[in-house]
Formats: structure tokens, sequence, C-alpha cells
């Protein structure tokens, strides 16, 4: 028997786009300048980077003697194995926290998912380093938290004590990523895939472990690789809690310490590069050849269950119990905010607005700063995406991919090693008026662009997609020329795309403060978190810090929600 | 080969199965026996419960009232895993993360099966659905008829008392549904496997099942062969679902022991005696009960009905003309055997009915 196999319908690709074969003089322009800028402000600054690490300062030629340096001292020996430890350790707290409330809101039927899921987004809009300060008057060893149990249970829990606390700040700060992209793998399972598996004698854990797991595992690596590149990267929330002993304060100290002659943070540089592409390798590996969404036409998420009153309940207790910590932070920088005096209490002595009034008195230059630079930095990457987007997908020059994975190859590179890319190459160059370029605010402007270019491509690039090359020859055949076809058809079709591109451009670049801590001369020309940094160097500022910490997260949370308002919109115009 | 696939043959009993969500009553009252070694369709237009119905069989659906019964025991009160009912499911809802050996494997892994004879069964499973050597590959590397046929063949490896197929040919293209349907009733045949077919495509039901049952608004309209339906609808929706139904207004009257239909306009048709007239009935007749004559033309013993050829399509066998008689379009399908006689659009034309082979039918 067999059912025969004549069949040969092997599904065929959908004919390629046809794509013109020569470049118009405006394109070849586009991709030009698009790689002039690339080349200047991505490449030449991380390949600068690289070649010092391995070149000899005498004679310029290779040499793995700085390497070897690093290797052999104990000090960065100690940094490197504490980086990775924390990175580790923060991937698996973070997936702690939110394991639980993606199964539960995506799995069972429970009331206030939305609410879940919303607030376990919101640590994602504060920088991480403006929770660790007040984080410390929370869990600190004279917090409060450790106050009260000292009190009632007479013992004290080292949550911030040395690496403890980056660990703790960190993973309560991005765990949102491994939470966003769990629960997304968990709505993308059908519910077929679950029933077949019930109809073939499947069920209760063996269930889970056999199908819900496996199915949703690609969106958990991703999650949590982004977690272990994020922690490994981060200069700001390590100095803030005074941890020295790892390999991004290590290069921070060298190159503003010694100067930007020592080899040893161009080493610390290369090796940051390193596991950042090597986590992004990982990441790629678990979703490589596995496009899981597996949501068929007219079928639903995974069924929702009702839990049983007991385990309801004991559900609810742990999801309250996660969500109070994820919010401490934000509470915590709040009380700071409006605080007299707080210190050895578990609440402040007395409340007042003078912190406010001072920032907005003697520091509302950071304020104007942050949104010029992050206005600017936003407005050059949606150009540029648009820009790097139109040639890959509309044209057929030679190269236009390459644009497309240097472009992105911006999310491998940490905030710290362009910084110190660009002190390195730019530093001899001086402008008109004399200063060095390096020492320019343009720079950071500049340095907060490629870091967020990946984002803004990607929004772009999907915008344009999702247009039907159909409807610009339908414009050409009815007359209209190449330029205007882009003016009248295309650019209007892609605006909700490049508005969401811009708002997260502008969000994200507003807290960014690895680059600019590297970058930034002087307090006028500084932003916001480089300004909340300062403030929260002293004990004094810290009140003022605060308060800018809470200004941060508004101008924040209002560009986010701006976002998904023009997300929203544009998403009933494509549809 | 595929002998070690095969078992002894259940049927499947359903008691008055009532089923509703929230306040929509979805399944009413629904009784049906299907035969052992049976082919069994649940046919009808989406939104008629039929898929309902199935998902219930298989346990992914709770009635509020009636039983389910698989080879005489009930099976309402177990969970889809305990039921031993296979199903294929309309999106095949193969695992993405597992080739197609160890998809085919699941179900006897699940039921703890010795590995020998897994192997056995798997082999003997991808060869009646004619995929040896294909096992090592993953879903995604796989036609839409190639998954189905794995899907087919996760189902059967476990050798289920029944199979159940949600809409099975709904996501091929029309060209592979025809084999498709030739195999999987060669499968059926083979197996003896009780199986139950959903469709909303009468085509597909008429040429593969047994019997059918014929559904609307959560109630089973009629059981019986696709001929039997066909030829003795129970009512004008069966009537007007398997195959074109002409269906005309009118009212019956009595004169004694004679009764007549008068189709609204004025045509009297006389009906045999005895014959049993439901309330609120219309007269039914298939286009090809019907003469179609030049206007004018008499044909002994029958009833004429005049009227204006409205359109023509020609259909190759035959032509089907559409005529417009006392308000009513009617279909007409001729013969088409040589280049003459065709009747013009625009022209007057006599139908002549045969009272022997018209029915009187409620809605």
């Amino acid at each position: 028997m067999s059912l025969a196999t004549t069949e040969a319908t092997a599904a065929t690709p959908p004919a390629a786009r046809p794509r013109r074969w020569t470049a118009r003089p405006g394109e070849a322009v586009a991709f030009g300048l698009v790689a002039i800028f690339l080349l200047a402000f991505l490449v030449v600054p991380v390949l600068t980077v690289v070649t010092v690490a391995f070149q000899d300062r005498a004679t310029g030629g290779f040499t793995l003697a700085h390497v070897g340096d690093f290797l052999s001292n104990d000090l960065f020996m100690r940094s490197f194995w504490n980086s990775l430890y924390v990175s580790l350790m923060s991937v698996a707290v973070a997936s702690l926290i939110a394991l639980p409330l993606a199964y539960f809101t995506t799995r069972f039927e429970f009331r206030g998912a939305v609410l879940v899921q919303t607030l376990g987004v919101l640590p994602l809009i504060m920088p991480p380093f403006a929770g660790a300060v007040a984080m410390g008057l929370l869990f600190g060893r004279s917090g409060s938290v450790n106050l009260l149990l000292g009190d009632w249970l007479d013992i004290n829990i080292p949550f911030m004590e040395g690496l403890n606390g980056v660990i703790f700040v960190q993973s309560i700060h991005y765990f949102p990523f491994i939470l966003l992209n769990l629960s997304a793998s968990l709505r993308n399972i059908d519910r077929a895939m679950e029933e077949a598996a019930q109809n073939l004698g499947s069920h209760g854990f063996r269930l889970f472990r056999r199908i819900v797991l496996p199915l949703a595992m690609p969106g958990y690596v991703a999650g949590a690789s982004l977690v272990f590149i994020k922690v490994f990267d981060d200069l700001a929330t390590p100095l803030l809690l005074n941890v020295r002993e790892m390999l991004a304060p290590q290069a921070y100290l060298r190159i503003t310490s010694v100067g930007l002659e020592d080899p040893i943070g161009y080493v610390i540089s290369v090796v940051l590069i390193l596991f950042s592409v090597l986590s992004l390798w990982v990441s790629s590996l678990a979703l490589r050849g596995r496009d899981y969404a597996t949501v068929q036409r007219g079928g639903g998420g995974l069924a929702r269950r009702r839990l049983p009153r007991g385990q309801a309940v004991a559900a609810y207790a742990l999801i309250l119990l996660i969500l109070a910590l994820v919010l401490a932070p934000h509470l915590g920088l709040f009380l700071l905010s409006v605080a007299t005096v707080w210190s050895f209490a578990p609440l402040p002595d007395g409340y007042t607005l003078a912190h406010y009034a001072r920032v907005f008195a003697e520091s509302s230059q950071y304020i104007t700063n942050t949104l010029v630079y992050a206005g600017l930095a936003g407005l050059i990457d949606v150009i540029l995406g648009t820009a790097i987007a139109y040639l890959v997908l509309r044209t057929r020059m030679a190269g236009t991919r390459w644009l497309d994975y240097v472009a992105m190859s911006a999310l491998a590179v940490p905030g710290l090693v362009l910084g110190i890319g660009y002190l390195r190459t730019y530093f001899g160059v001086t402008l008109p008026n004399g200063t060095s370029l390096a020492a320019f605010w343009g720079i950071i402007v500049l340095a907060l662009a490629v870091r967020r270019l990946p984002y803004a491509l990607r929004a772009c690039t999907a915008a344009l997609q999702q247009i039907s090359s159909s409807l610009e020859e339908a414009a050409e055949n009815l007359g209209a020329r190449r330029l205007r076809v882009v003016r009248r058809i295309v650019l209007p079709l892609m605006a909700g795309g490049i508005a969401a591109g811009f708002v997260t451009s502008f969000a994200t670049a507003a807290v960014e403060l690895s680059a600019t801590l590297m970058l930034v001369q002087s307090n006028a020309d500084a932003p916001l978190a480089y300004g909340l940094y300062v403030f929260m160097q002293s004990p004094a500022g810290r009140g003022a810090g605060a308060a800018l910490g809470i200004i941060a997260v508004v101008i924040v949370g209002l560009s986010t929600l701006a976002s998904h308002l023009v997300a929203g919109r544009g998403g009933k115009e494509s549809a | 080969m595929s002998e070690i696939l095969a078992r002894e043959p259940a049927g499947i009993r359903v008691e008055g199965v009532d089923l509703s969500y929230g306040a929509t009553r979805v399944l009413k009252d629904v009784n049906l026996e299907i035969r052992p070694g049976e082919f069994f369709a649940f046919l009808g237009p989406s939104g008629c419960g039929k898929t309902t119905l199935l998902r219930l069989i298989a346990g992914f659906n709770a009635a509020q009232r009636g039983r389910v019964l698989v080879g005489g025991a009930d099976i309402s009160h177990l969970p889809p895993w305990k039921r031993d009912v296979g199903m294929v499911f309309q999106s095949y809802a193969l695992w993405p993360h597992m080739t197609v050996r160890r998809n085919v494997a699941f179900g006897l892994e699940e039921r703890r099966v010795a590995r020998a004879e897994i192997a056995g069964r798997v082999d003997a499973a991808l060869a009646l659905v004619g995929l040896e050597g294909m096992g090592e590959r993953r879903p995604s590397q796989l036609s839409g008829g190639q998954q189905q046929r794995v899907a087919l063949a996760r189902t059967v490896a476990v050798r289920p008392k029944v199979l159940l197929l949600d809409e099975p040919l709904s996501n091929l293209d029309a060209r592979l549904r025809v084999q498709v349907r030739r195999e999987l009733r060669d499968m059926q045949q083979r197996l003896r496997l009780t199986t139950i077919f959903v469709t909303h495509d009468q085509e597909e039901a008429n040429t593969v099942c047994d019997r059918i049952a014929v559904m609307s608004e959560g109630v089973v309209q009629q059981v019986g062969t696709p001929m039997e339906l066909y030829d003795h609808p129970a009512n004008l929706f069966v009537a007007g679902f398997l195959g074109t139904a002409n269906i005309m207004p009118g009212r019956v009257l009595r004169d004694g022991a004679a009764s007549a239909f008068e189709i609204d306009g004025g045509t009297r048709i006389p009906l045999p005696p005895g014959l049993d007239v439901p309330p609120g009935a219309r007269l039914m007749f298939r286009p090809q009960d019907v003469l179609l004559l030049p206007a004018g033309a008499g044909a002994p013993g029958r009833r004429l009905l005049e009227g204006e050829v409205t359109h023509r399509e020609f259909l190759g066998a035959s032509i089907r003309y559409g005529v417009r008689v006392a308000g009513a379009e009617v279909l007409v399908d001729a013969p088409h055997t040589g280049g003459e006689g065709h009747l013009a659009v625009g022209g007057r034309a006599a139908l002549a009915l045969d009272a022997a082979r018209v029915k009187l039918l409620a809605g």
C-alpha cells in the first residue's frame, strides 16, 4: 500500500520581487552617504579599539603582549570572572522573576493579566542606575527592608552587598526582556499543538516538558541572551554601587585615570565585544530554522485554564510579591526625590519638593541637553533607517545588504567601547574653533545615534516591507517619477513605522549612559543620565539626583506611551 | 506491513447531547449511531456545530447533557489523553521542534510502548502514508500535502479506536484534494478504522463516505447514504445543501381524496393519493427532472409552466438554463448531445414537470 506519493507540489518560493538592475544617481548618492557615516562613526572607531589592543606601542606591529598583561593580572582576571558571574546570575534571577509572570498570565484565566504585563515592562523605562541608589536605601544593610526584618526577626539579608547588589539591581531592571520574549512565544503556540499531544495520550507535566517548553524555548533564549549582554556591558550600575572589580568599570577607570594611551582598556573592550557577539550568536542559533510561531489561521494561543482556588491564591500572592519587588526601585526613587532626610529609617523623616526646585533652578541644562541630543539622534536614526530599508528592499545595488548588516552590528558594540573608540579616533581631529572633535557635544549625539540605529532600522524595514510594491508601480504607471513616488506614496505609508522608530530611538537614547560617560567633557554639555550620575556621587546630591531620575522616567514613559499610540494607529491604517 | 496498525473496529454512539457556550446552544439533542468500520461524515455549513461535535468526541469540549460511547463504553468523563480516540487537526498541529519520526513516535512513547515496537509501528505508519525515508526531516521542510500525511501517520500509529478528521482537505489545493480523498478512503478500508470526517463540502462527503449526517444550526437534519440524502431529502435544508434544488412557493389544495399543489401563479400539480404533506410545504425538484421545451410545445402527461429564459451556462455534458416562472427562478439542466436545439436568452420556454419526480418538503 501507499498513499501514492505522486505529489510534486513542494511549495515553490514566491517569485522574488523584481528589482532594478541599475542604480539611479540619487540612490547611489544615498548609498554613499550612509556608507560613509557607518564607516566613520561605527566601523573605524571599533576597528581602532581592536587595533590598539593588539598593537605594540613602540613599533606599531602586532603583539599579544597587552592580552598577556590582561591575562596575567589578578585584578583583571578577577574582574572578568566577576562580570561573568554577575551576568549569569542576573540571567538566573531575571528568569525566576519572569517565568511565573509569563506563565501564569498567558496560560491561565488570570484577572489582571494585562496589568501584570504592563507593570512588568515598567522597569525598562527607567535608567538602570537610577534605581540603584534607591534600592540601596530600601534593601541595603540599613535599608527599610532590613531594618524591619531586624526588628521583627532579628535577621539581615545582604541583598545589596558587593556583587549581590549588582545582580539584584540588574535582574530587576532587565527581566522584562525575558518576560516579553517568553510571553510572546507562549502566546504564539497554537492550542492545536497542545491538543494534538493530549489526543495522543500526553498530559500534565510531561505535556509541558515535551511540547510547551521546547516551543517556548527560542523566545526564552533570545530574552536571556539580551539580558546577559546588557549586564555584561553595563558600566553605570556597578560604578554607582561602588563595585569596581568588573570589566566595564575597570576599562573606564583605566582610560579615565591612566589615560587614552593605556592598552588594557582596549583589551577589555575587545573582551566585551567578544562576549556580545558570542551571546548574539547563541541567540541566533536558538532561533535559526525554528520559526516556532505556530498559530494557524483560525487558531488561538494556548488554551487558558481556570486555576483551582488554592492554587489561584498562591499564584496571586507570588505575583504580587514579584511586582512589589519590581516596582521597588520606582517607589524608592520617588520617595528619595521628595524626602528631606532618609537614612537609618524605613521611611523618610519628612517630605519636600525642594529637590525638584533645585534641579530646575540649577541643572535644567541636563534636561534640555537630553531632549536635544536624543531628539537629534532619533532624527538621524530614522533618516538612516529609511534610507537603508529603501536601498535594501527596493533597489538591486550590490552591497546594500552589507549596509544593513553593518548597521545592525551596532547591537554587539557596547556603549563603553564606542565611547573609547570615538575618543581614540577623533581626539586629534580639531574643529575650526580649535577644540577637539571628541570634546564637541555633537559627538555624543552621533554615539547615541549609532547605538540606537538598529532599533530604528528594524522599525523602518518592517514598515517598508508591509507596503506592496504594486502600490508604487501603480503610481509609476500613472506617470510619477521615482522621487515623486517615494515622496507621495512610500513615505506617507511608512509614516507610522518611522514615527515608532523615532520614539524608540529617542526614549532609549534619553537614558543611555555608557557611551556618554566616556564622551562628556563638561557639565554644561552633559545629558540627564550623566547629571543623575554626578548627583548620585554625593549624599547631598541624592535627592536632586532622584528628582532628575523621576523626570527621566516621565520623559521615557511619555514617549513610550506615544509610540504605543502611533503604532496602534499605524496598525489600523495598514490593516 | 499495515497489519500491525489494524485493530478490531469500534462503533460510536452519541446520545442526547446538548452543548452551549454561554447562552448560545451549539448542539441540540444530538443522537447518532456510527457503525464499526464505517466512514462517516458530519456535513454542514460553517457554524452548524460539526467541529464542536467532533471535539466533543475527542474530549476537548464538555456537553451539558448526554453522553458519548465508543465501542460500547461511556467515555464522556475521560480526559482527552485517556480516550484513545485519534484526531487529525485541520492545521495538522505538527510539532516544529521534532522530526517527522519523533512526531509519529510521540503517542507511542506516551503509551510506554517498548522501544523496538515503536520503531516498527512508526515505520509501518510512515509506509502507510507513503513517506518512507522522510523520517529525519522537520515538518517545516515538507509540503502541505506531506505534512498532512505525517499528521495522519502520527494518529494511526497509536492504533486509535476511532479516527476523527477535522476538515482534512481544506488546506490542500484543488488537484491534491481529489487524490488525497481517494487515498483516505483506501487507507480507511485497509485498516477498517471507524472514521468521522468533518467537512462543509458535499462533494467530499459524497465521494468518500458510507453515510453522512447533515447538520444545521446544531441539529442533525438527516442521516443516510449520499444517494438517500440526494434522492429523498428529509427537508428543504438537506435538499438545498446536497445538490441543486428548485424550490417553488405555493399551497396545497384538497378536493376530497384527491389533492394537488398549486404553484403561485396558477399551475396545479396533482399529488399521489395518500402522500403525507407537512405543513408549510413547498414543491422541490432537481434541475435534471424537468424537461425544457420551446414555448407552445405539448408534453402528454406532464404539467407545463411557461416563462422567459434569463441565462444560460454551458457545463459540458449539459446546459443549465435559468427560466423565470411565476416570480421564481427555476434552474433546468438540458443534456447536451449535439450542436443544435439551444434556446436563446430572452426567449420564451416551457417547463414540463413530471408529477412523479417532485417532492413536497418543509423548511
